[in-house]
């Protein structure tokens, strides 16, 4: 499969995501700054980590007039795969890809820790590979990840099965003190209505070893490339 | 504009004595203008001098087989095989981050990124030893929540993760806070870059952030002591930028990935001066600058204001003539500037331009080879006797041991500290194999089977007592750290902070201190490849204790050997390695429990030390030991009790009972050097004595792991707590000064 991982002035994290998707899955991953306006023909665009631009303003704010977001935004349209982690979250949801927003953590300060997330649907290619309910261990490493969308937004998220993972203490219980940002019902990623665009602000790329504390994110990794294996085995 | 003429009065607002001043005139033959002498008084202050300390560093041992560049560059290069160099350095910014916290600890990151990423480096962790006076003060909260804030909030957003360091509380950093910041980058062994301004006729670039008036006088400002008015220097105080500094970070190492660089070095304190001479300086060259070309972002600045502003996020380039277009490019395509402001000359003058007219030209050599260098008289403190007195009898001992253990692990410097490094990006790049809060921390090498690990470690309470003794546990300890976690200690890099460096006790503090380091580093074989000085920590003459920090570098040849203080398994063995002694002075318990800052601390014989450390990293690596810590702050029992609950995950209690005839709180809390905690399989306890005897180390079974409680017995006490008791006290306390929900 060949990712294409955007790279703002600022991301911090495109080198990890290449480092798993290569060296860990063995799959092709190709970066690709953000001053491009075409695209090559990439199977799934990932959004990394870090601060695009600065996150001056506002995070994401400045992102989403990057050039290369008209071509993601296409990408998008026609049901090609968009995974934004963290600060890619934070631009999708700035150029209105996925619905809401990411307000500052409750705790006013920035948060780097592991974190317990439960799937809430397997019916999303980024989590095909997981079962409804399984709980992974994943960090989280962020100062604006408290999801927020008005009650309408979250009624739609929840009636449409959008909501993808939900922070949970390491039984599975999504707790107040289970929720280390202060995230609407314990929101840690949702994906669009089409489910072909996730975000989610936990880091999969940092959970893809055993070596690191946790190999769970690798799931998430695994269920794109099964879902493009079942694409292809589809007639078009 | 009309420049100030020199007089008696501007001399001495410039730090110059008499004396150095007649120096000046001498090497140029005349008297400077008015930017010539902001230009020396920069250069010859302390920081960027070294004029105090400089006959003294030179006692250090610098060489050894893994070091291919030791002192004298922007940081120190460490061979570690493979064709992999890793480039690491510390570096101080105590007096900003007095003034103003967040932005001083902020640009302390910056400045020490910059630093290695000129030579070459991706700069891949960062970590920081930080000093505050007590939590109970209001002010101290601030200054912590504010310094912890300006590393997080640049650290992270520059992309550098903060993988560790330790925080420790005294009263004497309330009115100067120490953060002393090291970053370590990695590099290829052969694509290094110094800071030389070779090849005569080569352009010399400007590239970054454009420059303003901000800390003009920031090296000199760390050269003096402070006093009830230092909150006005706010504004010599830099604003960081940790968004360009990224761009900068990338873009030079592209432009190094091209052949157009011939050196390069970062615009850090004393700015444009420092760099263009020292490179100057470095190459045997002379260069002229024209400050009419610098980018600005302020309007009328005079040519000393822009030779002097410590601007951030700006770096200085000397590229081969005809390569301009590859430097433009690449800057561009980060948005950065990237000018033309000068070249390479090959008359050893420094010579400053603003347009037409000359307003500097000073020889190179005046200003590095010839600047001033002291050998400052030195007076054992009349104190130090005092201090050093401790009549035990007249200590009494615990009523409660169990209470006495609870207090020690709630002790801010003794606690978790979980509530700062979790605001610190600590895994990007995904190295982080055993990050903050153990020993040392441990990063895998991409693509190679081993690792490296760090520590940074300086007991200023012991080098106050005993700064020849404190000089020693700095490295012994440091080195220990770095053992347990797997890795076999190979360089040093040292923050040395200490008060007036012209009140010769403090100079004594400061020649025991460096004796007793390279001592230890002789006998450890862990040459010093770099470092900083910080004098005058001082507010209203009160010095903080004299505090040389270490930061040593490992090396593991397996990732697998990486290894940590928490027991792995119930029905483990907890041994103990070394011998005990009625070690309580200068101890955390003394002063926790007694009120007392007293005693000499503990010795340590460097023979014993090496033996431990040999014989403890040969246990790792033979797969006998299943963890490992240090004895240290607390001392055994504390030792024991992090073995217990260091993993929130996984907490195990232990049983055990320590022999000995020593005074049961010497046995519990002293702190004996050379000891380190291990547990082990049974079936191991055979193999592990065999090593010790070949090392001649002494062990101690001491108990068991397993259960959820801490109980240790002896002759007169008896300690039983649940873990989740010790877990309150030493989990809970730190964060209890910075609830925020």
């Amino acid at each position: 499969m060949r990712f294409g991982i955007i790279v703002f002035p600022g991301s911090n994290c495109e080198l990890d995501c290449r480092w798993v998707l290569e060296n860990v899955l063995g799959q092709q991953a190709e970066l690709v700054w953000h001053k491009e306006t075409a695209l090559g023909d990439y199977d799934c665009l990932i959004l990394p980590g870090g601060f695009a631009h600065g996150d001056y303003l506002r995070t994401g704010a400045i992102a989403r007039f990057s050039p290369v977001m008209a071509a993601v935004e296409r990408h998008a349209r026609r049901g090609g795969l968009v995974l934004g982690i963290c600060n890619g979250f934070q631009v999708l949801c700035e150029a209105g890809l996925l619905p809401g927003a990411l307000l500052r953590n409750t705790t006013m300060h920035f948060l780097c820790r592991q974190v317990h997330i439960r799937v809430e649907t397997a019916a999303t290619p980024f989590t095909n590979a997981c079962t409804r309910g399984q709980v992974l261990r994943i960090p989280i490493n962020h100062n604006e990840g408290r999801y927020y969308a008005d009650e309408a937004t979250i009624a739609r998220l929840t009636a449409n099965d959008q909501v993808v993972f939900r922070y949970v203490t390491a039984g599975g219980e999504p707790t107040e003190a289970a929720n280390p940002n202060g995230s609407l019902q314990n929101i840690a990623g949702i994906c669009n209505e089409g489910r072909n665009v996730l975000g989610l602000m936990p880091h999969p790329e940092r959970a893809a070893e055993a070596l690191l504390g946790s190999a769970d994110g690798r799931l998430l990794f695994a269920s794109v490339l099964r879902s493009a294996r079942t694409a292809s085995a589809t007639p078009r | 504009m009309v420049e100030p003429a020199v007089t008696d009065a501007l001399i001495a607002a410039h730090s110059l004595t008499r004396e150095e001043y007649d120096r000046v005139v001498a090497i140029l033959g005349r008297a400077p203008t008015y930017t010539e002498l902001g230009i020396f008084s920069v250069m010859w202050s302390e920081h960027c001098s070294y004029k105090s300390s400089k006959v003294h560093l030179q006692t250090f041992p610098t060489s050894g087989p893994r070091i291919l560049q030791g002192p004298g560059e922007n940081a120190g290069v460490v061979d570690l095989g493979d064709g992999l160099a890793a480039v690491f350095k510390v570096e101080s910014h105590n007096h900003p981050s007095y003034i103003e916290p967040y932005q001083g600890a902020a640009t302390g990151v910056g400045g020490i990124i910059r630093d290695i990423f000129t030579m070459g480096a991706r700069p891949i962790a960062l970590l920081d030893s930080l000093r505050f006076g007590p939590l109970h003060e209001a002010r101290n909260r601030y200054l912590m929540g504010g310094v912890v804030g300006g590393i997080s909030g640049y650290g992270n957003a520059v992309g550098v993760p903060t993988v560790g360091g330790e925080v420790l509380f005294a009263d004497c950093y309330s009115h100067n806070p120490l953060v002393n910041v090291l970053c370590l980058g990695m590099a290829q062994a052969d694509k290094l870059f110094f800071g030389r301004a070779g090849g005569i006729g080569n352009p010399v670039f400007y590239v970054g952030a454009k420059t303003g008036r901000d800390g003009i006088h920031g090296a000199t400002m760390a050269s003096e002591t402070f006093d009830e008015k230092s909150e006005e220097r706010r504004p010599t105080v830099q604003v960081g930028d940790p968004f360009r500094e990224k761009l900068l970070i990338e873009a030079c190492l592209e432009l190094m990935r091209t052949d157009a660089l011939v050196g390069i070095q970062d615009m850090g304190a004393a700015g444009l001066t420092c760099s263009s001479c020292e490179m100057a300086s470095r190459g045997g060259t002379g260069v002229e600058v024209d400050v009419r070309l610098v980018p600005r972002r302020e309007e009328g600045m005079t040519p000393y204001e822009v030779m002097l502003s410590e601007s951030q996020e700006r770096m200085l380039l000397v590229a081969r003539r005809g390569t301009e277009e590859v430097v433009r490019g690449i800057f561009a395509r980060y948005d950065l500037d990237a000018v033309v402001v000068g070249r390479v000359t090959g008359d050893g003058l420094m010579r400053v331009r603003d347009g037409s007219r000359i307003v500097a030209e000073i020889p190179v050599k005046g200003l590095v080879a010839e600047a001033p260098v002291y050998r400052r008289p030195t007076v054992r403190p009349a104190w130090q006797d005092e201090v050093q007195r401790l009549d035990l009898d007249a200590i009494p001992l615990p009523r409660d041991y169990g209470a006495a253990l609870c207090r020690l692990l709630a002790s801010p410097s003794i606690a978790c500290k979980a509530t700062v490094w979790e605001q610190y990006d600590h895994m990007l790049f995904v190295n982080t194999v055993v990050g903050p809060g153990a020993d040392a921390v441990v990063l895998r090498l991409k693509g190679a089977e081993g690792g490296i690990a760090l520590a940074m470690d300086g007991n200023g309470r012991y080098t106050f007592l005993d700064p020849f003794i404190g000089g020693v546990i700095a490295v012994a300890e440091a080195a220990r750290n770095v053992v347990v976690s797997g890795a076999e200690p190979v360089a040093v890099t040292n923050c040395l902070n200490f008060g007036d460096p012209t009140r010769p006790e403090i100079m004594w503090q400061f020649t025991e201190a460096v004796r007793g380091m390279a001592a230890a580093c002789q006998a450890l074989q862990t040459p010093v490849t770099g470092g900083n000085v910080s004098f005058y920590n001082e507010t209203t003459g009160k010095a903080i204790f004299p505090t040389p920090i270490v930061g040593m570098l490992g090396v593991l040849g397996h990732i697998s050997h990486a290894t940590t203080p928490a027991w792995k398994a119930a029905e483990d063995l907890v041994v103990l390695l070394g011998e005990s002694r009625e070690d309580l002075g200068g101890s955390e318990y003394l002063q926790v429990c007694h009120g007392m800052i007293q005693g000499r601390p503990p010795t340590v014989d460097l023979e014993t030390e090496r033996r431990i450390q040999r014989c403890c990293l040969e246990a790792i690596r033979a797969g006998v030991v299943r963890s490992a810590h240090d004895c240290s702050e607390g001392g055994l029992a504390v030792a024991l009790a992090e073995g217990c609950i260091t993993d929130p995950d996984r907490p195990i209690g232990v049983e055990v009972s320590v022999p000995g005839m020593l005074r049961p709180d010497a046995l519990l809390f002293g702190e004996t050097q050379s000891r380190i905690v291990v547990s082990l399989r049974e079936a191991d306890l055979g193999r592990l004595q065999a090593i010790a005897d070949r090392h001649g180390v002494p062990v101690t079974a001491l108990g068991r792991t397993g259960g959820s409680r801490f109980v240790c017995r002896g002759r007169t006490y008896h300690i039983d707590l649940s873990l989740a008791v010790l877990d309150q006290a030493w989990r809970g306390s730190l964060s209890a000064f910075f609830r925020h929900r």
